[in-house]
């Protein structure tokens, strides 16, 4: 039986990395994401994990030492938002091209600048072609349950990456609300031992990690790495299908809500989906076919896939919680747009820029993106491609 | 989502609506309910304006945003109502409560006409009667449960007997005094 409680998605982490127990924490604390170490560092003082905690003076010295502990053969886990994050920037690429399965839990908030500790995606969107696994999560359920799919994902031998688990900041981070843990006897088996095949400390056989790497071989090595990220796709699937299993509770590349029949509808990531699902549910109690496409794999991103669940529509809305600042639209749009081209499929298709900096976004803002699509329906027109909803007007 | 219901708390910093908030959560949580407490985060300091929410329903709820249109509004403290447009989107079917010893003529100037109704309850009294300091948050805690009836008189006191052995664990000579104020609460709040 599993577990009834009531937690904020920062509790839900902690909760999870508590049941984890791994080896070695790294983390420097940054708003809205300090819970998390916050709270794992008196499990660790209460003796209820045996993890090595290390409180850094920097994020950068975060992932630092996260990598040496991984390269040691340890398991490595870390927190982080926004700045935080920017920081790490350097290790981040560092982590993946050593090919180091670390788990960080991001709270998503704005990159500064001006300074704003509230959320949106801009922190993820910097590092979306960084080599990391990012899954996002619509709530605290979905937090708990990505970090404890995320080692079986990033160890597994045809992966190793790092993998990085995204929720909202202060909207799923510090919202409490009830749900669903499994057991911790269960999370351990679940998870279970991690088993490098080549790491330091291992003195049967010497290994050097992070050497010089020119143009011999370099270009071998990131192509490695784009084959271990297009690898994850099945091994994604099937840890979804084995957590499945442990708790009923289903989980894909992305969710399909009342997609199958639907006319018009949104595509969009992490809280806002949960939001979304309430509009749908009123549209189609008036009798408007409207869905939802949540994703929840960001990278790999499921091209073939997403491209498949929309090619029906009559039109589609892409949100975007960070803007690109291209002149062209964000990250989440061209994504989808370019996989619908790529697979030959035509469906209008409109994005909109929101929630930047902790904009509210309300039931009213998703009804009006649908209002949108159903009127681009009808005149088959699309203006201007590259929208925002809730901005300020005067 | 069916009896769905929506609360939007105003305090100040350091009076402990957001406290109160996660209470009213928790005391939700543990007779079945599905929940969601949180505060609006903005710049926070002692005696600042802040907001907190609660959404309490008997089905899982999915939405993310802030509530615009309560069916609850709670006041914690009535200096506010000169400054925050308190009664802003509640409905005309929900209930205003406020923490005040204001006559009622004072109230309905302060809350645009607002048609549904309004209680009050003296929760500095209450609270410095049972605790001898002011601790608004349990007594208006109290009031909500009241006036919305999201569990009984009964429920309530069950539950929070058991929340304050946990949170008062080191200093359990308080725990007398905030169920004291619950109850005082929940005999004094009334409706102008």
């Amino acid at each position: 039986m599993s577990i009834r409680e009531r937690l904020s998605g920062n509790e839900a982490v902690a909760i999870a990395m508590k049941q984890i127990n791994p080896d070695v924490v790294a983390a420097f604390p940054i708003t809205p994401s300090t819970e998390i170490p916050q709270y794992f560092s008196t499990f660790v003082s209460n003796g209820t994990v045996d993890t090595e905690f290390v409180a850094v003076e920097s994020e950068h010295s975060a992932m630092t030492a996260c990598i040496g502990a991984e390269a040691a053969g340890g398991r490595a886990m870390t927190a982080t938002s926004a700045n935080g994050l920017s920081l790490m920037w350097e290790m981040i690429y560092i982590a993946s091209s050593l090919r180091l399965p670390i788990v960080m839990s991001l709270v998503n908030r704005a990159v500064s600048g001006p300074l704003n500790i509230h959320n949106d995606h801009s922190d993820a969107m910097g590092v979306r072609d960084a080599g990391w696994i990012m899954l996002f999560s619509e709530s605290n359920q979905e937090a708990y349950d990505n970090m404890l799919m995320a080692h079986k994902i990033a160890e597994h031998k045809d992966v190793l990456l790092p993998l990085m688990v995204c929720q909202d900041g202060f909207i799923t981070s510090h919202s409490i609300e009830n749900i669903e843990l499994v057991e911790d006897d269960k999370v351990k088996a679940f998870v279970g031992e991690y088993k490098p095949e080549h790491y330091l400390l291992n003195k049967k056989e010497p290994i050097a990690v992070g050497p010089l790497d020119l143009q011999a071989y370099l270009f071998e090595h990131k192509f490695q790495q784009a084959e271990a990220m297009r690898k994850a796709k099945q091994v994604i699937l099937d840890v979804a299908k084995e957590f499945e299993e442990l708790t009923g509770r289903k989980y894909s590349f992305f969710e399909e809500y009342k997609l199958d029949d639907a006319e018009i509808a949104i595509v969009c990531m992490n809280s806002t989906a949960g939001t979304t699902k309430a509009v749908v549910d009123s549209l189609r109690a008036q009798g408007v076919k409207a869905g939802l496409l949540k994703v929840r794999v960001f990278r790999p991103f499921p091209t073939e896939e997403i491209a498949n669940a929309l090619a029906h529509l009559k039109a589609v809305a892409v949100l975007d919680k960070a803007d690109s600042l291209n002149a062209a639209g964000g990250a989440l749009f061209e994504d989808v747009t370019s996989a619908m081209y790529v697979s030959g499929k035509q469906v209008p298709m409109v994005n909109y820029v929101y929630g930047i900096g902790g904009r509210d976004t309300k039931t009213d803002d998703i009804e009006g993106v649908y209002k949108d699509l159903i009127e681009i329906t009808k005149s088959g027109k699309i203006d201007n491609p590259y929208r925002y909803f809730g901005l300020r007007e005067e | 989502m069916d009896n769905l219901i929506e609360i939007r708390w105003h305090g100040r910093g350091g009076q402990g609506a957001k406290t109160a908030s996660l209470l009213l959560a928790d005391a939700a949580f543990n007779t079945g309910k599905y929940i969601q407490g949180f505060p609006e985060y903005g710049p926070e300091r002692m005696g600042a304006p802040i907001t907190a929410y609660n959404r309490i329903s008997n089905s899982p709820i999915t939405i993310h945003s802030n509530i615009y249109e309560p069916d609850y509004v709670v006041v914690v403290d009535d200096s506010l109502l000169e400054s925050v447009d308190v009664t802003a989107g509640l409905k005309s079917t929900g209930a205003i409560i406020i923490n005040t010893t204001k006559d009622a003529e004072y109230l309905k100037s302060k809350l645009n006409s607002y048609s549904g109704s309004i209680y009050t309850v003296d929760a500095r009294k209450i609270s410095e009667e049972a605790l001898g300091r002011y601790f608004p948050n349990t007594p208006m805690l109290a009031a909500i449960v009241k006036v919305s009836g999201i569990m009984t008189d009964e429920e309530l006191l069950n539950d929070m007997k058991g929340s304050f052995k946990h949170k008062f664990a080191k200093k359990p000579e308080v725990i007398e005094g905030n169920m004291k104020a619950l109850e005082l609460a929940l005999q004094q709040v009334k409706k102008i």
